[in-house]
């Protein structure tokens, strides 16, 4: 990984101290800024209230508080779980989120890897947090995580289709699989010959970007597609016999995903590290990068959470249908439209 | 689906959640912070029961209708002067304890609506927490310093003086 364009030599080991800090920052960051920006403060507002005050200003230390309140539990385990796989599971669903960021262009030479398939890597190691929350759910020996377990997997393998599917178009009008390539080619594209603002996908792949934004809401079990975690009826789902730093994990990864989740739309749909005007070789994207990515991933963040406090929950055979009934077929007709319109223009 | 139906609904929804939002933002939240910034309660509001002491004869009605039992009475009878010379001494009780534990309490109102005479109100009074529990047992003196802190009965409709009972405060 080239961090900068700098003309200094690093060795190995630097190099991975590097990578190891700032993966832990793409991780914790999002999860921290989503949480307190979002769930503490947006939602408070949006249902006419203030959310946290005391802990620091406006509340801004309550995050410290939580955790510390989490890291005091104590580690119970329940009596016929399956301990191993009952301890693996939040960490099989963490190393999901963290192999999620590898794929992440935050500048034109800010990344982790850059590989010809990283699209395809982002929708496969997305996968894996399917088998950590199964784990939880069959290694905590209860039937409301086994219930909850069964509904997520479900889920988000019914969600994944149509996810693939809306890249695919993506996919198809930039012509590579490469996540920096996509950007690039957002970056120089042009609309009608016109390459002023260069060619953010959500314009010509709108379709495209809500059935991701949808199936990114399903991915991340953000109500109202929370049926795994649905707590008036299977108190919360695959959670349920986790305590204390456990849990906190599993939270960590749920919030962290979905920051990861919203800048890979805001690579796919919206221009990534690029901002219109200028020069896409320019080093200077190496450092602003970072932020501009961060700042598309927080609009795109805001329209997850903005559906997460409006709607009620889902019934699980409507979740499956409007997956299978009207997702898949949207985006299938999508990726149809997309090729011929490539073949013509 | 009926999707043509139902995407409608749910951009209005988008719009309720998204206005209330800036409404909080621009003219402030419905809630206050509240041990720093303090609501008046509503006039009527159900908040602590007072004793007008003179009032009470010590009928017991309100302690045996309460649910839960959390008010204490212990009185006894003496003879007052005769009202006019000549006359028999007449038969009063007289008020020895009158506990209510707002420890047990569930603020029913069953006995401020049950008192024949008029000994019990409600008051907005809420705050009247303490460290521990045996001291929520309030008694006649603490209850009837409750007292200063009922409200005056609203004014009654034009025309229904007639109609008007004088109850005794």
């Amino acid at each position: 990984m080239t961090v900068f364009n700098l003309a200094i030599e690093l060795a190995y080991w630097q190099q991975t101290v590097i990578r190891s800090v700032l993966g832990l920052v793409a991780v914790l960051l999002p999860a921290g800024t989503l949480v307190y920006l979002y769930l503490f403060k947006m939602m408070s507002f949006m249902q006419s209230r203030l959310g946290p005050m005391e802990a620091g200003p406006y509340g801004s230390l309550q995050l410290l508080a939580e955790v510390g309140k989490f890291l005091q539990k104590e580690d119970l385990f329940p009596r016929d779980a399956d301990r191993v796989v009952f301890k693996a599971a939040p960490f099989v669903v963490l190393a999901s989120t963290f192999l999620l960021v590898l794929v992440l262009p935050a500048g034109p030479d800010a990344w982790f890897i850059n590989i010809d398939t990283g699209v395809f890597l982002a929708l496969a190691v997305s996968s894996i947090s399917v088998i950590g929350i199964l784990m939880a759910g069959w290694g905590s020996a209860s039937k409301y995580s086994l219930i909850g377990g069964l509904r997520a997997a479900g889920q988000l393998v019914a969600y994944e289709l149509p996810l693939v599917l809306a890249v695919m178009g993506v996919v198809i009008q930039a012509g590579t699989l490469n996540v920096q390539e996509i950007v690039l080619a957002q970056a120089n594209g042009e609309i009608f010959g016109w390459g002023g603002i260069g060619n953010p996908f959500i314009i010509t792949q709108f379709l495209g970007f809500m059935i991701f934004l949808v199936a990114i809401q399903a991915e991340l079990t953000q109500p109202p597609f929370d049926m795994p975690v649905a707590e008036s009826e299977i108190v919360t789902g695959y959670l349920t016999e986790y305590t204390g730093m456990r849990f906190l994990l599993f939270f960590i990864g749920e919030f962290a995903t979905a920051g990861i989740f919203s800048a890979l739309a805001a690579t796919f749909f919206l221009g990534g590290w690029y901002i219109p005007g200028l020069d896409p070789t320019d080093n200077l994207f190496n450092l602003i990068g970072p932020l501009v990515l961060v700042g598309k991933m927080l609009l795109v963040s805001f329209l997850i959470f903005w559906f997460r406090f409006t709607y009620p929950r889902f019934r699980e055979d409507q979740l499956q249908q409007l997956a299978w009934k009207v997702l898949v077929p949207l985006s299938l007709v999508n990726i149809v439209a997309t090729g011929v319109l490539k073949v013509i223009f | 689906m009926g999707l043509s139906i139902r995407v409608p609904g749910l951009i209005k929804g988008l719009g309720v959640t998204f206005k209330t939002l800036i409404r909080t933002l621009t003219k402030g939240s419905h809630t206050v912070q509240y041990p720093r910034v303090k609501e008046a309660p509503t006039l009527r509001a159900r908040g602590v029961i007072a004793l007008h002491e003179e009032n009470c004869t010590a009928c017991m009605l309100c302690a045996r209708e309460c649910p839960d039992w959390c008010i204490y009475i212990e009185g006894h009878k003496y003879k007052a002067p005769p009202r006019r010379p000549g006359g028999k001494p007449r038969q009063k009780n007289a008020l020895d304890r009158f506990d209510i534990d707002f420890a047990l309490c569930m603020y029913c109102g069953i006995c401020v609506e049950v008192c024949p005479f008029e000994a019990l109100f409600w008051s907005p009074e809420f705050e009247f927490s303490e460290p521990k529990l045996a001291d929520l047992l309030h008694d006649k003196d603490q209850l009837s310093k409750w007292m200063e802190t009922v409200p005056d009965f609203e004014e009654y409709e034009t025309g229904s003086e007639a109609k008007q009972l004088e109850v005794p405060r």
